[in-house]
């Protein structure tokens, strides 16, 4: 594998991995809240709408960004109205509010643009243009004759659009908020035991909608991201299930902003090698030993866990030495290649987070107060 | 007792006539929805084009899920819409159940083979046409490196992409067709995100000319090659205005002929299966003034003399739905 398809992957991950990561720090925010938000999706779907179309009416992305948050902002207040005020169902209200942001968005952009549910193109300041370092080239064509250095530089380091650094930012600025400040404690203890909190005279309601609110600017500009950096517009439904795969990404990192850094960037990176090399050719005895080992590994490890385990764990391994049997007499030879497809790599992140869910690696323990509303004891 | 019957009846005739009287065709989009900018808007164009001309009107209705096409049809059916045009192969599983149950109603499938006696089948020869653009983008290469990118990966997406390999390799045989599929699922059609990285991960490994066959996804190829400076190809309807100059052509399917014609024809829509290619002018590449200065007179020569061969026989395409496998691209 050459030098630069590497550096190209690396670069991929990072654009796929940002919007999944900001997505993934406002379901962090909010849950440990003790808020459950499915509503991620449709909140990034509002806010990649709203971006575009403000962006294309104020001619600045910047009024975009600031629009797209004010819309995710309301949502996540009427999710905080319905699951915090109200006490309702915080999976029900999530729901809904995909719902409302997958129809309304279609629906106003067509009776605002004419544009079949689509905003106009953006283009110039309209749009995050990639912040292009010193020195370094901005084309993929001319990247691909430049020095390794230049490559690295160019292509990894510089040409990102400033979303990208703030998503980045993010991380360190959530670790601190949440583990350095008294707010951040707090908000933490609402979501573990409420009833702590409100003997300590703090106020449950005002600290969780703090965390919905959050959580609102999150997905603002992770979905203006999508529609004024990624691309230069918005196209119904753009959002295509992102928001689903950050609540995947965030129970893979049981919850803690640096794992969640790690994670999305770990599915970035699957995506990235799914789209570059869709149908992955490997020796058909590489893939016999991968299965083989994963399967040797797995029993080894169940052994010394419960009966429970046993069975999982025994029944997946059998699954793997059966298809490592049908390769070794499906194929002619041993060195022949065999096609992985790309249905495999794409589905990873589903397996990863399901087998996390299992408690083999680990165990991934919400926040305990999560998913109720709290009553306060009269 | 006698009096309620009666009345039961007069209103079951009124019903009967309120639903004759009603007979103005319908259309049903498929999942890309009716704005995709490619297959669907172009049947709206069509649809459109004949409300304009004669002053009708027709019903319409877009698909949300898989689940509601049985459902869209039996309504348009029992509303009296005749006849009912369909975009979609997705339309022919429930398409065959329904066509029995209304014998007098007239379906034009687009895209899809039904057998029934009530049923217009019309297919595109979409290998014809992205032959010839295959050619345009060999031509218009300079790395002799294409790329295609395709929507939901189905054998009909995998005919345009052979199509289109054969086309370049006729030109140049030396040319490597990089060709990728966005998904598996209907949301496939709809990720112009993944388009946007299918095509720069494209680019790194030499494509300077792109074609996307990939409903709305399309749209983010085109915005990402023309943000990096090179080609790309539109598909279905005429998008060369999307990118003015960075748009080498399009590869027309004339989905708004089809339902013009059978909304024209109205209740007396021929039935049978119709293919329609180069010969009939059912695909074609596009020509305006956005890519004129893109197509050079010698380019035009060549794919004008092969669209005349391939229209008079003598010069044919392999159909990769013929026998699922290409002579010039492997998947």
């Amino acid at each position: 594998m050459e030098f630069l398809t590497i550096i190209q992957i690396g670069d991929s991950t990072i654009r796929l991995a940002i919007p999944l990561l900001l997505a993934c720090l406002a379901g962090l925010f909010s849950e440990r809240a003790g808020i459950f938000d499915i509503g991620l999706e449709g909140k990034m779907l509002a806010a990649a709408f709203l971006a575009a179309a403000i962006s294309f009416v104020s001619g600045s992305a910047w009024i975009g960004l600031l629009a797209g948050i004010t819309i995710s902002i309301l949502l996540s207040i009427i999710h905080g109205l319905a699951s915090i005020t109200f006490r309702g169902n915080q999976l029900i209200s999530g729901v809904a509010i995909n719902f409302l942001a997958a129809g309304l968005t279609v629906v106003v952009a067509q009776s605002w643009f004419s544009q079949g549910s689509r905003t106009p193109q953006l283009s110039g300041s309209a749009r995050f243009e990639p912040i292009v370092l010193p020195g370094a080239l901005s084309r993929m064509r001319e990247i691909m004759e430049a020095s390794p250095m230049a490559q690295l530089y160019s292509e990894l380091i510089s040409g990102h659009t400033i979303i990208v650094y703030i998503g980045f930012l993010a991380v360190p600025l959530s670790w601190w908020i949440l583990y350095r400040t008294r707010f951040g404690l707090r908000l933490r203890a609402v979501g573990e035991n409420p009833a702590a909190v409100d003997t300590a005279g703090i106020s449950v309601v005002r600290l969780r909608f703090a965390a919905v609110a959050i959580a609102g600017i999150l997905c603002g500009i992770a979905g203006a991201y999508l529609s004024t950096a990624l691309q230069a517009g918005f196209t119904k439904d753009m959002t295509a299930n992102r928001g689903f795969i950050a609540l995947a990404a965030l129970i893979f990192a049981k919850w803690r902003p640096w794992y969640a850094m790690g994670t999305c960037l770990l599915f970035g990176f699957f995506f990235a090698i799914d789209n570059r090399f869709q149908n992955i050719q490997m020796p058909a005895l590489w893939f016999v030993i991968i299965c083989v080992a994963l399967a040797a590994g797995m029993l080894f490890y169940a052994i010394r866990r419960t009966r429970l385990d046993m069975v999982v764990l025994g029944g997946f391994a059998v699954v793997l030495l059966a298809v490592a049997v049908a390769v070794v007499f499906g194929t002619e030879s041993l060195s022949a290649g065999i096609k992985l497809p790309t249905q495999l790599t794409q589905s990873l992140p589903y397996i990863l987070t399901v087998v996390v869910l299992a408690g083999f690696v680990g165990k991934a323990i919400p926040p305990r107060a999560g998913g109720e509303a709290y009553v306060k004891e009269r | 007792m006698s009096l309620m019957k009666t009345f039961l009846g007069a209103s079951a005739a009124l019903a009967l006539t309120a639903g004759a009287a009603l007979a103005d065709p319908a259309v049903i989009f498929d999942l890309g929805g009716k704005f995709d900018k490619s297959f669907n808007e172009s049947a709206f164009n069509g649809a459109t084009r004949w409300a304009e001309e004669t002053g009708g009107s027709f019903a319409e209705v877009e698909l949300q899920s898989d689940a509601q096409r049985e459902q869209a049809l039996r309504r348009f059916a029992e509303a009296g819409n005749n006849p009912i045009v369909m975009a979609g192969f997705s339309f022919a599983t429930p398409l065959s159940e329904v066509a029995g149950d209304y014998p007098d109603t007239s379906f034009v499938i687009i895209d899809g083979v039904v057998d029934a006696p009530n049923v217009r089948s019309i297919i595109f020869s979409e290998h014809e046409g992205s032959y010839l653009v295959g050619m345009m983008a060999a031509m218009a290469s300079e790395t002799g490196t294409v790329g295609f990118v395709g929507g939901m990966d189905i054998p009909l997406i995998r005919k345009f992409a052979c199509g289109y390999a054969q086309g370049v390799v006729a030109v140049n045989g030396d040319a490597t067709v990089i060709a990728n599929m966005t998904g598996t699922t209907p949301a496939a059609w709809n990720d112009p995100v993944k388009g946007s990285e299918l095509t720069l991960s494209q680019i790194s490994q030499g494509a300077d000319v792109v074609y996307a066959a990939a409903g709305g996804t399309g749209i983010g190829v085109l915005q990402t090659a023309a943000d990096e400076g090179i080609l790309s190809i539109g598909v279905d309807a005429n998008q060369n205005y999307l990118h003015p100059g960075q748009v080498l052509t399009s590869m027309m399917k004339r989905v708004d002929n089809a339902v013009y014609d059978s909304f024209s024809a109205g209740m007396d829509v021929p039935t049978g299966l119709e293919v329609w290619g180069i010969a009939n002018e059912g695909v074609g590449y596009a020509l305006d003034e956005f890519n004129a200065d893109l197509v050079t007179a010698e380019m035009q020569t060549t794919v004008d003399e092969a669209a005349a061969a391939i229209a008079a026989g003598e010069l044919s395409v392999h159909d990769y739905t013929s026998d699922e496998s290409c002579p010039a691209l492997t998947f």
